[in-house]
């Protein structure tokens, strides 16, 4: 674990500390270990604890911490001493790919991956190599973000690595998209960018589940390719 | 017995004080824009300031009260009436049932906050009455009002027509807050430094601060675009997405900026120049497209301190609030 990182506002309800402005997954193990760390802590005034590939967010009430915890600084100050705290205090997550591992089926044909030609294209891979590259490999859930239930998922082969569209698209639910190192499911209709490969017929996202979502920081997700008569929604 | 929506408006939502803890599930606070404007307003009708409440934009809509009782209108200006009769802004007005509450003209701002005493019978998701309308859930089935639609009021121990003179609908109650100084100086609007700030050009920081910035007419509730000069990072940034917030100034690739505002994204990956303090998100929340912003520096310690003394005055008025309701109804 290097010993760096930054601590500054969003704000004057907001602090971040980032741990190095990159996609690894011991800064990402790390980031979800203090979030562990203080929620199990419970600091009155916390309104939120957001997790993303190399920082922690935390979202507070200024009133209720001034209130609460009787401080003299300022809240930020004091926001700021948590987050070193959780820093020098919590280890690292330790999930393991094979425990927390969620299976999801896609279905990679060009009418569901709209961008698989321009693909094979821009890359000189073939359609099935591709694919295959895409599902050989554990992705890491490193962060949701975006939307509701958007995984941020990574780090896809090096041969798949693309930058994403100049302008954002309509973009259907269930959608799988590769941007960069990273690969992720739309769980929405939503515009978007990356370049879309296949579609999943799972409900990634659904607001009348108990926990809404299928995907949490911190799990493990690997892609099996089925077929146009297996994809039912 | 409720309200009935007799003709929507051209976006009104139930909102509250937003939706918090679960933005490790992608899920956005929302809430209202104006915060200061919906919280008095329920404080007004002697609710909690976190209750459910209307967000109404202008053209607004035309609300039947098929039942008695209190509201209190804040924030925008939209020349708000009872049947044929204009009602004030900012005080608690009692209404007999079968009223029409309509807001015929717009005068000033950008969205208004009609509080009803009790509050309302609307859907909860993830511990708040927000309207989520990507996901479509929260308030009214997480879509914004719709003809017919109707809204239960909770049950209230106040027998409203007590303070009607017998042939009057309506009755003004004493009791109004002063706002002057929320919303003074409307366009021009206090930051903090983002953390890219010093990642600007110089050139960038002065022009940024010695110009003015206009709201484009493509800016909703999720993010207001800004047109201005373009500003220039030093060097380039490649940043991974991480948490940004209500009133985060993004700068995108072409040097145009966007206020993140209430329905904003949980993450985002672009250079943040600068956050518009708490306390001018409400000023933020009433300027309307082609207005201008002139934005001002200021430290993070004079941001912390203009809250917490906002706060303690809606304190002070919530108090205020409930005594002269509850002399009232004694």
């Amino acid at each position: 674990m290097e010993s760096k990182f930054v601590i500054f506002p969003i704000g004057d309800n907001a602090v971040t500390i980032d741990l190095g402005n990159r996609i690894n997954e011991s800064l990402n193990r790390k980031v979800l270990g203090m979030q562990q760390w203080l929620s199990e802590r419970a600091l009155e005034g916390v309104k939120d604890l957001i997790v993303a590939y190399s920082s922690l967010t935390i979202f507070y009430d200024p009133v209720l911490i001034k209130k609460k915890h009787f401080i003299s600084s300022t809240v930020f100050q004091f926001m700021k001493s948590k987050l070193e705290e959780a820093w020098a205090n919590a280890s690292p997550s330790e999930e393991k790919p094979g425990e927390q591992l969620v299976r999801i089926p896609v279905c990679y044909n060009n009418e569901f991956g709209i961008d698989l030609d321009f693909v094979s294209e821009m890359k000189r891979l073939s359609k099935d190599e591709i694919i295959q590259l895409h599902v050989s490999k554990i992705y890491r859930v490193y962060m949701i973000g975006f939307l509701p239930g958007f995984s941020y998922l990574g780090e896809v082969d090096e041969k798949l690595v693309m930058s994403r569209k100049q302008t954002p698209v309509p973009v259907p639910a269930g959608s799988v998209g590769i941007a960069g190192s990273q690969t992720g499911i739309y769980p929405l209709n939503c515009p978007g960018g990356w370049q879309i490969l296949g579609r999943t017929p799972l409900q990634l996202f659904n607001p009348s589940r108990a926990i809404p979502v299928t995907l949490k920081p911190g799990d493990y997700v690997q892609f099996y390719p089925i077929s146009q008569e297996e994809f039912i929604p | 017995m409720s309200l009935v929506i007799i003709k929507p408006g051209i976006l009104d939502t139930i909102q509250d004080m937003g939706r918090y803890g679960h933005g490790n599930w992608g899920v956005n606070p929302g809430g209202a824009m104006d915060l200061f404007a919906s919280q008095i307003a329920n404080i007004l009708v002697g609710n909690n300031g976190e209750e459910a409440l209307m967000e109404i934009h202008f053209p607004g809509p035309q609300i039947l009260f098929e039942q008695n009782a209190m509201i209190a209108i804040t924030g925008g200006d939209f020349s708000p009436m009872l049947n044929d009769e204009a009602i004030p802004l900012w005080k608690p007005v009692v209404m007999r049932k079968n009223t029409l509450l309509h807001f015929p003209k717009l005068k000033w701002g950008a969205r208004c906050y009609v509080g009803v005493h009790g509050g309302l019978c609307v859907e909860k998701w993830l511990d708040s009455f927000s309207t989520n309308l990507k996901a479509a859930v929260g308030g009214l089935g997480g879509h914004p009002f719709q003809k017919g639609d109707e809204i239960s009021l909770r049950e209230s121990t106040i027998y409203f027509p007590r303070f009607l003179k017998e042939e009057k609908n309506i009755r003004i109650l004493p009791w109004q807050v002063n706002i002057k100084k929320v919303y003074r100086h409307l366009h021009e609007i206090f930051m903090v430094k983002g953390n890219e700030w010093n990642d600007l050009t110089q050139a960038s920081r002065v022009n940024f601060l010695e110009n003015n910035f206009i709201i484009h007419p493509s800016s909703d509730r999720m993010g207001y675009h800004l047109k201005g000069l373009a500003l220039e990072l030093a060097k380039p940034l490649e940043l991974i997405s991480s948490a940004v917030g209500f009133g985060t100034l993004q700068l995108l690739p072409a040097g145009q900026l966007i206020a993140l505002m209430a329905d904003h994204q949980t993450t985002g990956g672009y250079p943040r120049i600068g956050h518009v303090i708490s306390v001018h998100l409400p000023k933020l929340a009433q300027l309307r497209p082609c207005d201008a912003i002139q934005f001002k520096i200021v430290s993070l310690e004079k941001a912390e301190e203009l809250l917490l003394s906002q706060q303690q005055e809606l304190k002070v008025l919530q108090h205020a609030c409930l005594e002269r309701l509850n002399a009232m109804t004694c």
